[in-house]
């Protein structure tokens, strides 16, 4: 307590767009706010993108071949590719608050790691997905 | 008053518990979803050869007259949509204070899901 009095510590409340910048979030913080922005892209994509998608890949076999032209244009892929990105994201960081409702691993240190484990995991599949997106196999 | 109940050693817990509805919906469409996707991804893996029909198969196979395919995907659609909507409105619970804004964004969020909804089943359904 004594410490805090003498030596004024910096306060973030309502973060400005410049404190933004300067602002330290910890990984737990980045893996939360991109759960939230990702979730909000998924939502946003779903009757625009990925319904009339699935709906032309199940639709007829002619639907499907044009659905498989129109995947194949690099700026569909790129779309795809920050889609396939969201979902990986928002489902591992999900499964990680599921385990939190279990009360495994809520102490600070282990939230710090299972948050790495997060984005390690995630970003490891978007490249898996992406490799087989853009034909590497 | 028979229900109260005290949380930790404070907190007098009263009201309709639509939170805790939405906490426990939140976690269960996400479990069902979680389920789902690995039911596709390992029935996509799993198919010999991978074309329209084994596609199509995915989401339309009957186990003796019932539209199992169909049902699932229909099911998992709704906890899709349920679990927007409790997420989407706490985004704006949030981030938008003008209570206005805020009931005409989360009018146009039931709108949107319900629209994905019907698209979705109109897809699926006339197949």
């Amino acid at each position: 307590m004594s410490d805090s009095a003498s030596k004024p510590r910096p306060q973030f409340r309502n973060l400005s767009a410049a404190q933004l910048l300067s602002y330290h979030l910890p990984l737990a913080g980045k893996s939360s706010i991109l759960h939230r922005v990702s979730g909000a892209l998924l939502f946003l994509s779903l009757p625009l993108i990925l319904v009339p998608l699935f709906a032309a890949s199940i639709t007829s076999p002619e639907s499907y071949a044009a659905m498989r032209e129109w995947v194949a244009h690099p700026v569909c892929k790129l779309i795809l590719l920050v889609l396939i990105w969201g979902y990986l994201h928002h489902f591992c960081a999900g499964i990680r608050y599921l385990v939190f409702d279990l009360h495994i691993g809520t102490e600070k240190a282990s939230m710090q790691k299972s948050a790495g484990i997060v984005f390690g995991v995630s970003l490891a599949l978007t490249v898996v997905f992406g490799l087989k997106l853009f034909g590497a196999w | 008053m028979t229900t109260q109940q005290r949380l930790g050693t404070k907190r007098l817990v009263v009201g309709a518990h639509y939170g805790t509805l939405d906490f426990i919906v939140q976690r269960c469409t996400a479990v069902i979803m979680a389920i789902y996707t690995l039911i596709v991804f390992f029935g996509f893996l799993f198919s010999s050869e991978m074309n329209f029909e084994a596609w199509q198969h995915l989401f339309t196979f009957h186990l003796g007259v019932l539209p199992v395919g169909q049902l699932l995907a229909t099911l998992a659609f709704f906890s899709v949509a349920w679990h927007a909507w409790i997420g989407v409105r706490d985004i704006w619970m949030d981030y938008v204070t003008s209570a206005g804004l805020r009931l005409f964004l989360q009018v146009l969020t039931v709108l949107w899901l319900v629209g994905s909804i019907v698209y979705f089943a109109k897809v699926l359904w006339s197949l």
